[in-house]
């Protein structure tokens, strides 16, 4: 294996643990055996920071309104309005702020990979609400659970507040079944489609009659709502309750099928590979669901550094920010771009699409998209202004974002040029392609930046390479 | 220059000027060699955030729709008359006056079984013509994209968007269409220098995504640069409103009065979601809607293309029967949809009025699946196979 070959195969590693590192992270990191630096990922990782973005407890936001409600009788409509309008522009100021909290946590420390399993569990649990609290509550159980066993993550997110409000386990009741979660849960989060039957939906419906929370977005089994008679589910008959049906799709191995390949594809390559796919869902399976144990599997094996692999994803917006900020290390010093690209690349963290969560992949791409991408660098680092106005959703609750064309960006050249001090200037931009991109481009393209660069500074053209390299094709995938 | 060699012979230089990939250029030789340019135009407008439909189209009879609103709902005597049971909203004005012509049908109680109240969700379900149980990742427009591609070699100007972004209902499985606030806007960003090193220049790795990157962007320079050349040969002459519409219906009568090969276009007013003092708000853009719609007819008119034109007008639901203690409507379910232009009605008002009487836990009940609207205009109106577009077969309404 070549120089940039090894390179590649550590900076892979980083991207798909995480969102990329910066050159001297990578040089670092090539002194040392691949397993070390999994081991190391997984140490640094080891450790858990919560988001505390919303200090207020997960329910204050509807006690506030009962309370501004219950307050303004006998006041004037109008009153109440203003007090509720308040409150919702409150909501939608924390939620952002949240959003940037969660954007730098994947941007900065040491926690890169625990936040990228975050990630990969947000968009397989996809989830939205209007409760604030419940977002962040919902987002460090995700958190927590990582790295831990599935299972575990499974019972609490099918019993955390937002989940059982997003799909209606709180109408879920004896007379009345609601099979939105039953449905979901088997589908979405364990099973996969095609595993289970109508009656099996209808079955498990019941069982978990009586889930719900209570307003500080505690989970609570309401007795009364729940329907305690005979079930037969998978082809098994008991009085079962949600907690038993949890079980029954652990209990299956097409759920650890259904994981390892979501995995797969979000971690090695969309194209799945039957085989490694079968051998992780074994391993899966005989760990009692241990994530970690999963994917150090993956991260370990030879498959996973094979050429086909890397550079085969398109990034997603998230990780296009965030890497924008492990490779560079730089801060976004005002955040509106933050929750701007987001939007006009169309991922906004805790607005997935539908249950289903973001399809990704290609679907990241349309000509409007991909114009954009290519524009963002030099928007970002030339102050250049883009003009791309924001989609409404037609919801009057949503925030209007304010089109914000300047970027205003914390980074340092000198520090960051300071790694390619030894390189002679002939090599200086394919040495940065190196490793920004992880894909081979073609020698024709460089000599065309090579030719469009002069600066009297070596970090004033390292800035300007950099800037052009970005603006690729190749930049969009790792 | 007869017109059709103008066209090819543009077309032709275009493509030339940029060194975009062989196969564009056999796709567009064939294009513009075999089929006729644009036969069947659809217009989509959507109404963002749940146009309150029995405040668009009033039930003027109904005792209930009285009783249920009584600071919101439309005065008897202002309403304008279709039959003895329903009129429109004095502000569609404009739309009566195309109504009277024959040039609108009314379909009521359009909707899907299981309904979601989320704008999120049914917005999506409407885009990608799906059930309330399936998600897809492909919108309708985009699988109609699909479905017209010769082989690999498809075009994304087939489907335009008037926006910056582009919406779900024009992403396809294998294309995707394409969103331009207007064709300058667009071409311009695709003529900077680095864009076009990045469409010279091959790839250097042979990964899938890489050459969809690639394929992308040489397909977005290309019907950028096609549009953009297309949309300088006919400026309207009437007078729209300067609304967004108003801009965005000018723009799309432009590309097709200049015989642009685009078959649907889409465009997106906001603001229905009225919870609070509807009727305000809701007479503001039901105005909007009426005047750029009604300018739009008349150019086609002008231009002979209004025989070739539809304009579709839905929104992701109707509202609730009663209304809300603020004076505004919340979260319903089955809504009233119009097409506008091509050849004159027989039946302008398609079905039954809503029955305020025979509700679902205070929402109107659907009677017609939207996607029995979309088969009926891929099949019989854009002349495409719509079990494909739809993935399975519906219903087709007597529509024209």
């Amino acid at each position: 294996m070549d120089a940039i070959q090894h390179q590649r195969t550590i900076q892979h590693l980083f991207w798909r643990a995480g969102f990329g590192a910066s050159p001297s992270e990578v040089k670092k990191a090539m002194s040392i055996s691949r397993l070390q630096l999994v081991k190391s990922l997984f140490r640094d990782s080891s450790n858990i920071k919560l988001l505390t973005q919303v200090s207020d407890a997960p329910a204050q936001d509807l006690k506030n309104i009962r309370q501004a409600v219950k307050q303004n009788a006998g006041g004037s409509r109008e009153d109440l309005r203003d007090k509720l309008k308040l409150m919702a522009q409150e909501r939608r100021e924390s939620i952002s702020s949240l959003n940037d909290a969660w954007v730098a946590q994947m941007g900065n420390g040491a926690y890169a990979f625990r936040e990228k399993m975050a990630l990969f569990w947000h968009n397989h649990f996809a989830c939205r609400s209007r409760a604030v609290g419940f977002i962040q509550q919902q987002n460090n159980t995700l958190r927590t659970h990582a790295l831990g066993k599935f299972g575990d993550l499974l019972m609490a997110v099918s019993k955390d507040a937002a989940m059982l409000q997003f799909l209606n386990n709180q109408q879920n009741r004896k007379r009345s079944p609601n099979e939105n979660f039953a449905r979901e849960v088997m589908e979405l989060f364990t099973l996969g489609r095609g595993q289970y039957t109508e009656q099996d939906i209808k079955e498990a419906a019941r069982a978990f009659t009586g889930w719900g929370f209570n307003i500080n977005g505690d989970f609570v089994f309401r007795e009364n709502f729940h329907d305690d008679g005979l079930k037969t589910i998978f082809g098994k008959s008991g009085n079962y309750k949600g907690e038993d049906v949890i079980e029954m799709l652990l209990a299956n191995p097409k759920t650890a099928l259904h994981i390892s390949t979501k995995i797969y594809r979000a971690f090695v390559n969309e194209k799945v590979d039957e085989a490694h796919i079968a051998a992780m869902a074994k391993r899966f399976y005989h760990s009692q669901y241990n994530i970690a144990d999963l994917m150090e599997y993956v991260f370990t094996s030879d498959w996973f550094y094979h050429s086909v692999n890397i550079g085969a994803q398109i990034k997603s917006p998230v990780e296009y920010l965030s890497g924008l900020q492990r490779t560079f290390n730089l801060d976004f010093v005002d955040k509106t771009p933050v929750l701007y690209t987001q939007k006009i690349l169309g991922q906004v963290l805790f607005n997935p699409p539908n249950v289903a969560g973001w399809p990704g992949g290609k679907a990241w791409i349309d000509s409007s998209s991909l114009l954009s991408r290519l524009q963002l660098p030099s928007v970002l680092f030339r102050n250049e202004t883009i003009n791309v106005s924001v989609k409404e959703s037609g919801d009057v609750n949503e925030e209007q974002l304010v089109r914000k064309n300047k970027f205003e960006i914390n980074m340092n050249w000198q520090d960051f040029a300071h790694s390619f001090e030894s390189i002679p200037d002939a090599a200086l931009c394919k040495t940065l392609a190196s490793y920004l991109l992880q894909v081979p481009i073609n020698d024709a393209t460089i000599k065309r930046i090579e030719n469009k660069v002069s600066a009297p500074e070596r970090s004033e053209t390292v800035k300007q390479l950099c800037i052009s390299l970005m603006s690729t094709l190749e930049y969009q995938v790792c | 220059m007869k017109r059709r060699t103008f066209l090819k012979k543009t077309a032709f230089t275009t493509a030339g000027s940029l060194l975009i990939p062989q196969f564009l250029k056999a796709y567009e030789q064939k294009h513009f060699g075999q089929k006729l340019l644009n036969d069947k135009i659809l217009v989509v407008i959507q109404l963002s955030g749940g146009n309150d439909g029995l405040n668009t189209v009033v039930p003027f009879r109904n005792d209930i729709y009285y009783r249920e609103r009584p600071s919101i709902a439309i005065n008897q005597n202002n309403v304008l008359r279709l039959n003895d049971e329903i009129g429109f909203n004095p502000a569609l004005e404009k739309i009566k006056e195309l109504y009277d012509n024959g040039l609108v049908s009314v379909i009521n109680n359009v909707g899907y079984p299981n309904p979601d109240r989320s704008h999120f969700r049914s917005m999506d379900i409407w885009q990608t013509g799906s059930s309330s149980e399936e998600y897809l990742s492909s919108g309708w427009i985009g699988r109609y994209l699909d479905a017209q591609c010769i082989g690999q070699s498809c075009l994304p100007h087939q489907a335009l968007e008037i926006d910056d972004t582009l919406s779900l209902a024009l992403k396809g499985q294998q294309v995707n269409g394409l969103s331009l606030q207007n064709p300058e806007k667009l071409y311009r960003q695709t003529q900077s220098a680095f864009v076009k090193t990045l469409t010279d220049i091959p790839a250097a790795d042979n990964h899938d995504n890489v050459a969809y990157l690639y394929k992308t962007l040489a397909e977005t320079v290309s019907s950028a640069e096609y549009v953009h050349t297309k949309a300088k040969v006919n400026k309207s002459r009437m007078m729209y409103p300067t609304t967004e519409l108003g801009k965005s219906l000018n723009t799309i009568a432009e590309l097709i009065t200049s015989g642009v090969s685009t078959s649907v276009y889409y465009v997106s007013l906001s603001g229905f979601d009225t919870h609070i003092r509807q009727n305000d708000q809701q007479d503001r853009l039901l105005r909007q809607y009426a005047e750029a719609v009604s300018i739009f007819v008349n150019d086609m008119k002008a231009n002979s293309r209004l025989d070739d034109v539809m304009v579709l007008t839905f929104s992701e639901f109707g509202r609730r029967v009663k209304q809300n203690a603020s004076s505004g409507t919340d979260h319903g379910t089955a809504n009233n949809v119009f097409l506008i232009g091509g050849p004159k009605r027989t039946r302008p008002i398609l079905n039954e009025a809503p029955d305020l009487t025979n509700l679902d836990n205070g929402d109107l009940k659907y009677s017609i699946d939207f996607r029995e609207v979309y088969a009926t205009l891929l099949d019989d109106w854009l002349h495409t196979d719509s079990t494909k577009v739809l993935t399975q077969k519906f219903n087709k309404l007597p529509l024209f």
